[in-house]
């Protein structure tokens, strides 16, 4: 048997507790601002959508959260401590990413996918419950049915909702999901939106890249807006999705229109 | 839920069941052609006279053979099949690993070029005479120039965290192209003997086997496929890719510096003894993970033994088939496994419309 050292289970967070925050963050590469000036933060059982056109920052910005690019300038938080002082076992506990894209070099079977975000656990008290949190994961992502399927002979939206159940099946108190919508058929966005907000509901801090500003309005908490790598605005779903903010970062005329049951905001595209 | 979690525990076993099969299968047909190798040859020795005297030498009762049969059994096929035995493992288990580290299923040592890489190093050793190091010399040197190389091509093939099969190949092309051209000026520099040593070695072959070969392989080797699986489980997770792996805690680049290393000690310890021997890295993992999946903790080691068995049945082939002639070896396994390289190719086009 292999030993290992004693490896700390993370202690579920108080709803409300900050989860993550990054400040005024800046990241350049190749000589162009990606990031300038980027802030955000998440708290315990919210659900926070990252807004933005093309090439705001959003994908950047996620990445600098996860870990992967270190800023030139701003911090990073989790739990209060500097991003770059957790080592990379220790945040893969404490946070997951889902990839815009997901890729797979070897036809593992799709079972075998999720199982592969039980690894950070392996040698803990949690991995007794491995096959439990797999099975759950798959079950919430309605990808179950395809478990023994080779993961690259799904289609796209299959491997999407794969993906995420491997992203779940980490059971880490921080998700970022890097568009979770974008291959996906309107029955399966709204489920991943459900998902994502069981989730906060259980505690969990959400932080999810959207395109579509509608779907965002009904399900996030809080939205932040980003344009040229820099927030421009960051609060509740009435106070930001405004036609005249949105109209002007998206360089298009936005209207803004109650929904007539519900009353929350829908965001279309002015059209002739 | 329950039923997802139901057909899990019926699936798992059944997997863990056909892994254990093609182990104990390949293990046996190892045995197996091990034995045959060491009987059959220009001089046969019967099964029964072979266990006497391995039973004799082991002081297990038995009785030693005369003094011919004796000294053939034991001076010249017996190193040639642990030879082989250690050469098989060590390529089957750089291909494998190697296809991982790349997450690309078309890398092996010989087609991006670390086996010619390794050739350059003991080519080198071999025209100008080093002998610094004894019999470890070769193998050293093959070590220290298939180190370098691996890292080139590694450093040279990948952009933005991936490496295309494009670029890996055309970079194999290239750096096969280069270590020709250093091995041609060696050449250009020797005097007849060496190069006709050197052009019999390079065609890849274990004829020359003793047991002073056996040990200078054998460390490389050993180390080589000791430190592998102990990454199996990191591998199947870089196959998600480099940032999904770093996500779920793997330390990539730490993994990476190790795994090429031990791809450069299994390659030179081959490349050292048996000179380019190509093919049997790229076509063992493949068959493997056709039968029995992708998972690195069954494919190290089942491709080490897969390896080993196809070396020991291939070398057996290379000296019989053209009796008393001898076929070199590299060039029956090229001969073998060009076709299904190009055969894979063909049908991964058909499958997923080629590669990117």
């Amino acid at each position: 048997m292999r030993l290992r050292r004693h490896q700390e289970i993370p202690e579920r967070p108080l709803p409300g507790a900050e989860l993550l925050s990054a400040e005024a963050v800046r990241l350049t590469v190749g000589g162009r601002d990606l990031l300038a000036g980027a802030s955000v933060r998440v708290a315990a059982g919210e659900v926070v959508a990252l807004l933005g056109p093309n090439g705001a920052g959003k994908s950047t910005l996620l990445s600098v959260l996860a870990g992967d690019a270190v800023p030139a300038a701003g911090e990073v938080r989790l739990h209060g401590r500097p991003l770059d002082g957790y080592g990379p076992a220790e945040l893969a506990r404490h946070r997951a990413l889902l990839p815009q894209a997901a890729a797979l070099s070897f036809p593992f079977p799709a079972g075998e996918v999720v199982r592969m975000g039980r690894a950070p656990w392996t040698g803990t008290a949690a991995a007794a419950e491995d096959e439990t949190v797999v099975a759950e994961a798959m079950a919430a992502t309605e990808s179950a049915a395809f478990a023994e399927r080779p993961f690259t002979a799904l289609s796209g939206g299959e491997r999407a909702r794969v993906a995420l159940a491997r992203v779940l099946a980490q059971r880490t108190p921080l998700l970022l999901l890097d568009e979770p919508t974008a291959a996906l058929d309107l029955r399966h966005q709204e489920l991943v939106l459900r998902v994502a907000r069981a989730r906060a509901a259980a505690g969990d801090g959400v932080v999810v890249v959207l395109h579509d500003l509608s779907l965002a309005a009904a399900y996030a908490d809080r939205v932040v807006l980003l344009a040229g790598g820099a927030t421009v605005a960051d609060g509740p779903v009435a106070e930001v999705l405004r036609a005249p903010l949105l109209s002007e970062v998206y360089g298009h005329p936005v209207e803004v229109l109650p929904h007539p049951r519900t009353g929350v905001p829908l965001v279309l595209p002015e059209r002739d | 839920m329950s039923t997802a979690v139901r057909e899990k525990a019926v699936r798992l076993p059944k997997v863990r069941n056909r892994t254990t099969l093609i182990t104990a299968g390949l293990t046996a047909a190892l045995v197996l052609c091990a034995l045959l190798a060491a009987g059959i040859g220009a001089y046969r020795i019967p099964l029964g006279d072979l266990l006497a005297s391995a039973a004799h030498r082991a002081g297990l009762g038995g009785h030693a053979l005369d003094r011919v049969p004796e000294s053939v059994l034991w001076n010249v096929r017996l190193p040639r099949v642990v030879l082989a035995l250690l050469v098989g493992g060590s390529l089957g288990c750089a291909g494998a690993l190697m296809q991982g580290v790349f997450g690309n299923p078309l890398a092996e040592p010989a087609v991006i070029g670390v086996s010619s890489g390794g050739a350059v190093g003991a080519v080198a050793c071999i025209v100008l005479g080093l002998d610094a190091l004894g019999s470890w010399t070769v193998t050293a040197f093959a070590f220290a120039a298939g180190l370098l190389t691996v890292f080139a091509v590694y450093a040279m093939s990948r952009s933005g965290g991936r490496t295309e099969v494009v670029t890996l190949i055309l970079t194999g092309v290239a750096v096969n192209a280069f270590c020709g051209a250093l091995i041609g000026i060696f050449l250009f520099t020797a005097d007849s003997a060496a190069i006709s040593q050197v052009t019999f070695w390079q065609l890849g072959s274990l004829a020359q086997a003793t047991w002073g070969k056996v040990l200078a392989v054998l460390p490389f080797a050993a180390a080589g496929l000791a430190v592998a699986p102990l990454y199996a489980r990191r591998l199947d997770l870089l196959a998600l890719g480099e940032r999904p792996a770093r996500h779920l805690g793997v330390d990539v680049e730490r993994m990476r510096l190790v795994l090429i290393t031990v791809v450069a000690l299994l390659t030179a310890a081959a490349v050292a003894v048996s000179g380019i021997i190509g093919f049997v890295g790229l076509v063992v993992p493949h068959l493997l993970r056709m039968v029995a999946g992708p998972g690195h903790r069954f494919l190290l080691p089942a491709s080490a033994l897969g390896g080993a068995l196809v070396l020991v049945a291939g070398d057996l082939a290379a000296r019989t088939v053209a009796e008393p002639a001898e076929l070199p070896l590299g060039v029956l396994t090229a001969l073998i496994g060009s076709p299904f390289f190009f055969w894979l190719l063909r049908r991964t086009r058909t499958r997923q419309g080629g590669w990117a």
